[in-house]
């Protein structure tokens, strides 16, 4: 290991552990607050309780609302009376293969010392690519500013050993900050005591490190199939398949050739 | 059908998302994107052709080819500044190289052809450096092929499924539209008795884009289904028609006049291809259950 891997800080993420959320929306309001971001045009769903409906180049944090009712025959045996809630905040994957990092044009997105992906204000120029990328739909371009924006982790208070504001606001430990490995093991055993509690519905979402992101650094515990939550069952960075895309490049700018090349073919010029 | 008498306990299976929302975020590209797509194919393939002549010795299809080349790349830089969220800050583009980026490879490879084609024309035009002027020509031509195509890529590596699902076909598709694009063109500015190539061109590059498109769309399933819908049914149903009708009209013009028709015609339907592609890719990603069907094809 070299010096300065020795002094890198080791790489930290979010697990959000969704089976602690009340829907408080703590975490969108602290985000906003800290990253000093406008809000966003007051408008009711009329879906759900949730009124934010999605990450955008403003929201980098987003409660999930959602109201299912159940197959009245299992109701009951987990005190959910036929009907339940889930609540679940959403936040950038800063996924360990970023899509939207590996085609940014600029190298306004670049990663960081924590292992977070950031988007460097002063470089971004608004090109997009990273917006259409992105399999989760999180990262979205500013109509103010012009440029790409998402979270950062916060961070400019990680730089000061403090923790994202959205984990520092969150009132039921929810959100939870730290060194990612020790995120995961923690995870691995809640999902552990969950279903040991007849809960075997709870899964990790994110967490696995040969999924087509290469796992996330925002991971969480859902207690649904991840699309219930608008999440995409298994999300890819597209740039795996660039290899064959070239390939497939190449033969066409071949058939352009020879299609000109046929053009030509025979006596006549 | 619910037997009678029974009642139904388990609901239709309902597409599941969340309230219906999309799950990617809708493309933030203007129509410009679609004109530099068409602009670029134009550019590319008119310097292979220009090249082409050269070799056979065919120098007024050549020369007017590389002209064309030239007029088309120098729509495009404008064509995609315009489009950033911060223009002044195009340059940005250029701090850079990431192969991993096909519009960083695709700036690139703009610039060289740029420059290239450019110097090559502006040589022949002064009448000075023949030899610079030559070599310009050639690299341009031998470039054009690699720009004409590379936007196939640029669009394929988006999250968008019927654009990324369609990642074997989408350089085929503009390659085929790019060749049609100059001949086309070729054959409207060079005289008939130059120009027999460039209508070949034309005719045939316009049946390989029908049938590369057919097969895009077959292969992509489901998927596909905004091709068949709204504002895109209508881009891609124009495409057809006007592809099909200047081939036959370039395969049968004995005169310049025929040729020029037939060349505006095939010009419309590379435009309406490339619009119908940009907007599939809209529908495609404001859609969830397209989002969901290309990963759980992808896992299956």
């Amino acid at each position: 290991m070299s010096a300065i891997e020795s002094r890198a800080p080791s790489r930290v993420g979010f697990f959000t552990d969704t089976t602690l959320c009340i829907g408080c929306k703590a975490c969108e309001v602290a985000c906003k607050e800290w990253n000093e971001l406008p809000a966003t045009d007051m408008e009711f769903t009329a879906t759900s309780y949730d009124n934010t409906a999605a990450l955008g180049a403003t929201t980098w944090r987003h409660v999930a609302f959602i109201e299912q009712r159940r197959d009245p025959t299992t109701a009951g045996a987990d005190g959910t009376h036929g009907m339940r809630w889930l609540m679940s905040s959403d936040v950038c994957k800063h996924c360990s293969n970023a899509a939207c990092l590996d085609v940014c044009p600029t190298g306004a997105l670049f990663r960081t010392e924590f292992g977070t992906v950031v988007v460097q204000q002063d470089i971004c120029n608004g090109c997009g690519y990273c917006v259409s990328a992105c399999p989760f739909g999180v990262i979205d371009r500013r109509l103010d500013t012009g440029t790409a924006a998402k979270c950062t982790m916060c961070y400019d208070r990680l730089r000061a050993d403090a923790q994202p504001a959205c984990a520092t606001a969150c009132p039921t430990r929810s959100i939870q900050f730290g060194p990612l490995d020790e995120l995961r093991r923690h995870a691995a055993e809640r999902v552990e005591q969950l279903h040991g509690r007849g809960v075997s519905e709870a899964r990790l979402y994110g967490a696995d490190e040969d999924d087509g992101i290469g796992g996330a650094g925002a991971f969480f515990l859902l207690l649904d199939e991840p699309e219930v939550y608008g999440l995409p069952p298994d999300p890819a960075a597209t740039t795996r398949d660039l290899g064959a895309m070239w390939k497939a490049a190449a033969l066409a700018a071949g058939a352009l050739v020879a299609g000109v090349a046929a053009a030509f073919a025979g006596g006549r010029r | 059908m619910t037997p009678r008498g029974e009642v139904r306990m388990v609901p239709d299976a309902a597409p599941v998302s969340y309230h219906g929302r999309p799950i990617l975020k809708q493309p933030v590209w203007r129509r410009e994107v679609p004109l530099y797509l068409f602009a670029s194919g134009l550019s590319g393939a008119s310097a292979a052709l220009s090249l082409g002549a050269r070799v056979r010795g065919n120098q007024v299809l050549a020369r007017r080819s590389l002209r064309v080349a030239l007029a088309a790349i120098s729509a495009s830089p404008p064509l995609l500044i315009a489009d950033l969220g911060r223009p002044e800050r195009f340059h940005h583009m250029l701090r850079v190289f990431k192969p991993t980026s096909p519009m960083s490879v695709g700036t690139w490879l703009l610039a060289a052809s740029g420059v290239t084609t450019g110097a090559a024309v502006g040589c022949e035009v002064l009448g000075i450096l023949p030899r610079t002027g030559r070599s310009g020509a050639v690299v341009a031509g031998v470039l054009g092929p690699a720009l004409a195509t590379y936007t196939g890529v640029l669009l394929a590596d988006t999250a968008v499924p019927v654009w990324h699902e369609a990642r074997s076909d989408l350089p085929l598709a503009f390659a085929a539209g790019a060749a049609m694009s100059a001949g086309a063109v070729a054959s409207a500015v060079t005289p008939m008795r130059r120009s027999r190539p460039a209508r070949r061109l034309a005719a045939g590059a316009a049946v390989a884009e029908l049938l590369a498109m057919r097969r895009m769309r077959t292969r992509l399933g489901d998927l596909a289904r905004p091709y068949a819908n709204g504002d895109t049914a209508e881009l891609t149903l124009a495409a057809e028609v006007l592809t099909a009708t200047g081939a036959a009209l370039m395969a049968l013009s004995r005169h310049r006049s025929t040729a020029t028709v037939a060349a505006a015609t095939l010009l419309g339907g590379a435009l309406c291809q490339r619009f119908a592609v940009f907007s599939a890719g809209f529908d495609s990603a404001r859609d969830p259950q397209a989002t969901i069907a290309m990963q759980r094809r992808r896992s299956a």
